[in-house]
C-alpha cells in the first residue's frame, strides 16, 4: 500500500505542504505495523513522532546551531587581534582538511533538521487552529514567540548570503586571489577579506538586519529549549528568560561590532 | 450598562457560522459576563429569535464549564473564569466580541458550545490513581515536602476548562496535560504509576489533534486556576525519562 502511495505521490510532481503530512503519516504507519518480536512500534520511534519528541529534536538541534553560533564569533573576535591572528585562525580551519567538511556536513544536517521539524510542527499547529479569532489578542506571548518562524526564515536567507559572500566568494570573485604572509608562508588574507568586504554600506546593512532577525530568534529559542527539554521550574523561569536576552543581545553586538567598527574605519 | 455585542452564531457542527450584532441594554454594573448574556436572551426569546447558546453551571468559578473568548481572550481580561468577569469591567458602550473556544481537538456545537470530551479521554487515558487509596491518611503520617506538596496544590487547582487549549496559537492541550500529570506525579499515591501516566496522556493528547507547544506561554495567561508554565517543563522531563526507560524495557 505503501508503495502505491509513493508512486502517486512522486509521479504528481513536487512535494507539496500538505503531502509531507502524508508523507510523515505513512512513515508512521510503517514503522507503526507490528512485527514478529515486538507487539508494536519501538519505543524509540513512538517517542520521535510524539509532540515532545520533535519539540525535543528541535531543542537538540538549536543548542548545536547556538554553540556554533558562539564559537563562530569567539573565532570572528581574533580580527581585533590584527591580522595575523585572523589569518593564523582561518588558515587553520583550511588546515583541517577533510575534517573540516565532516564539520560543515554535520552542521548542514543539523541545521535541516532543525528546519524539517520546526515546519513538520508548524504545519501539525495549523491544523490544530484551523480557524482564528475575529477578535484576535495574542495575550501572554512574546512578539519574538510569535516571529520564530518568519525570523528563523530570514536568517536561513541571511545564512545563504554569508556563505556566498565569505566562503564561496560568489559575491566579489575577487576574495578569492587575496594573499598574505605569515610565519613566512604564503596564505589567504582572510583578514584583507572581511575589511574590504564590510566596507560596503549595503553589505554591513545586510548584515546588521540578518543578525538582528537571529538575536530575535534567539530571545525565544534559548529560553524556549530549557522548556521544552525540560530543564527548568517556576523560580528559575523568570531568570532564564533574562538570560536568554541578555546572550542574544550580547551575540548580536559581538556580531555586529566587526561590520560596524570596519565600516567606521575603526579596523583598517 | 449598554454594550454592542458581536456573537458567533452557528445552528449547527456542520453549518456555517457568523458574528450577529445584539445590543445589551440596561445591564447591572455587578452583572456577572453570564448573567448579561441572559438578560440579553430574554430579550432575544421576547423578539422571538433563537436564544445565544452557551455553557455554563456553577457559576461561581469552580466547575470550568464555562467557554466563552471575549475579545479574542478566552474568558476574557483577567485571572478567573466567564462566570466571575463583571461587567464593571467593561466600558460602558463597549463593542464586545463573543467566540466560542476554538481548537480542531474541540468541535463546534452549536453557538457558543463546544465539545471538550477530548480531555476526559485524556484523563481515562492516565489521569488517575488506579489503586484505592483509601480515606485521607491521619496528617503528617506520610511526609511531604511542603514545596513538593504546594507544587502538586498549584497543578491541582486546575478545573479543566479547557482555556490553554483555546487560548494557544497552536490549539495545544500541554498545560492541561501537564498540570495533571505534574498534580498526580508528586504524591505519593500517584508515584508508581509516573512513566505510565505521562506516556499514555501525551499520547492520548496527540491523537485528539492538539497541536504541539511552541512555549508562547499564552495559556499560562488565561488558566482561571493560576497553573504555571513550568508544569509543562515538568512534564516534558517525565516523559524524556519515561521514554528512556520504555526503550530499555524497564518502564514501571
Amino acid at each position: 500500500m505503501t508503495d502505491v502511495f509513493f508512486a502517486k505521490k512522486f509521479t504528481a510532481g513536487c512535494l507539496t505542504e500538505h503531502s509531507l503530512a502524508e508523507l510523515m503519516r505513512t512513515f508512521t504507519v510503517m514503522i507503526s505495523a507490528p512485527s514478529q518480536s515486538r507487539s508494536g512500534p519501538h519505543p524509540i520511534f513512538l517517542w520521535l513522532l510524539s509532540s515532545i519528541g520533535k519539540k525535543t529534536i528541535v531543542a537538540l538541534t538549536g543548542i548545536v546551531l547556538l554553540a556554533f553560533v558562539a564559537g563562530h564569533l569567539a573565532g570572528n573576535f581574533t580580527i581585533y587581534l590584527g591580522r595575523d591572528w585572523l589569518n593564523w585562525y582561518a588558515a587553520h580551519l583550511q588546515s583541517l582538511g577533510p575534517m573540516l567538511w565532516i564539520i560543515r556536513l554535520f552542521l548542514l544536517g543539523v541545521l535541516v533538521t532543525h528546519i524539517f521539524f520546526t515546519m513538520l510542527l508548524w504545519h501539525e499547529n495549523q491544523a490544530a487552529r484551523p480557524k482564528k479569532y475575529i477578535a484576535s489578542d495574542p495575550v501572554g506571548t512574546s512578539v519574538f514567540a510569535r516571529t520564530m518562524r518568519l525570523s528563523g526564515l530570514v536568517v536561513l536567507a541571511f545564512i545563504i548570503f554569508h556563505l556566498a559572500h565569505f566562503t564561496v566568494h560568489l559575491i566579489n570573485p575577487q576574495f578569492s586571489h587575496m594573499e598574505a604572509m605569515l610565519d613566512g608562508h604564503q596564505v589567504h588574507d582572510c583578514y584583507g577579506m572581511v575589511v574590504l568586504g564590510f566596507s560596503s554600506l549595503p553589505v554591513v546593512i545586510i548584515y546588521v538586519v540578518g543578525l538582528f532577525l537571529l538575536t530575535c530568534h534567539l530571545s525565544h529559542g534559548i529560553g524556549s529549549l530549557f522548556q521544552t527539554l525540560g530543564l527548568t521550574n517556576r523560580r528559575l523561569h523568570k531568570m532564564i528568560e533574562l538570560a536568554t536576552r541578555v546572550i542574544a543581545w550580547i551575540l548580536y553586538f559581538g556580531y555586529i561590532s566587526i561590520p560596524l567598527s570596519i565600516i567606521t574605519g575603526i579596523v583598517k | 450598562m449598554k454594550f454592542y455585542l458581536e456573537v458567533w452564531r452557528q445552528n449547527g457542527p456542520d453549518r456555517a457560522g457568523k458574528l450577529e450584532q445584539y445590543e445589551a441594554n440596561e445591564i447591572p454594573a455587578e452583572a456577572s459576563f453570564l448573567e448579561m448574556l441572559d438578560i440579553v436572551n430574554e430579550d432575544l426569546a421576547k423578539k422571538g429569535i433563537e436564544p445565544i447558546q452557551f455553557d455554563s453551571d456553577c457559576r461561581e468559578g469552580i466547575c470550568g464549564n464555562c467557554s466563552l473568548t471575549i475579545n479574542g481572550v478566552p474568558h476574557g481580561i483577567g485571572r478567573g473564569t466567564t462566570c466571575q468577569l463583571y461587567m464593571r469591567k467593561f466600558r460602558d458602550g463597549q463593542i464586545i466580541t463573543i467566540e466560542p473556544f476554538r481548537a480542531d481537538a474541540f468541535p463546534l456545537e452549536r453557538d457558543l458550545v463546544v465539545n471538550r470530551a477530548a480531555y476526559d479521554r485524556i484523563m481515562q487515558a492516565g489521569g488517575f490513581v488506579s489503586e484505592r487509596a483509601g480515606s485521607a491518611p491521619d496528617a503528617n503520617s506520610v511526609p511531604i515536602p511542603k514545596v513538593v506538596a504546594d507544587q502538586a496544590m498549584d497543578a491541582a487547582a486546575c478545573i479543566g476548562c479547557g482555556a490553554c487549549a483555546a487560548a494557544c496559537p497552536n490549539g495545544s492541550a500541554m498545560l492541561f496535560v501537564s498540570a495533571k500529570v505534574t498534580h498526580l506525579g508528586l504524591l505519593p499515591q500517584g508515584k508508581p504509576e509516573n512513566d505510565r501516566r505521562v506516556l499514555n496522556m501525551v499520547r492520548q493528547m496527540d491523537a485528539e489533534g492538539f497541536g504541539n507547544c511552541s512555549n508562547y506561554y499564552a495559556c499560562e495567561a488565561v488558566c482561571p486556576a493560576g497553573i504555571p508554565a513550568s508544569v509543562i517543563a515538568h512534564m516534558n522531563r517525565g516523559f524524556a525519562f519515561a521514554s528512556i526507560k520504555e526503550s530499555i524495557g524497564v518502564t514501571v
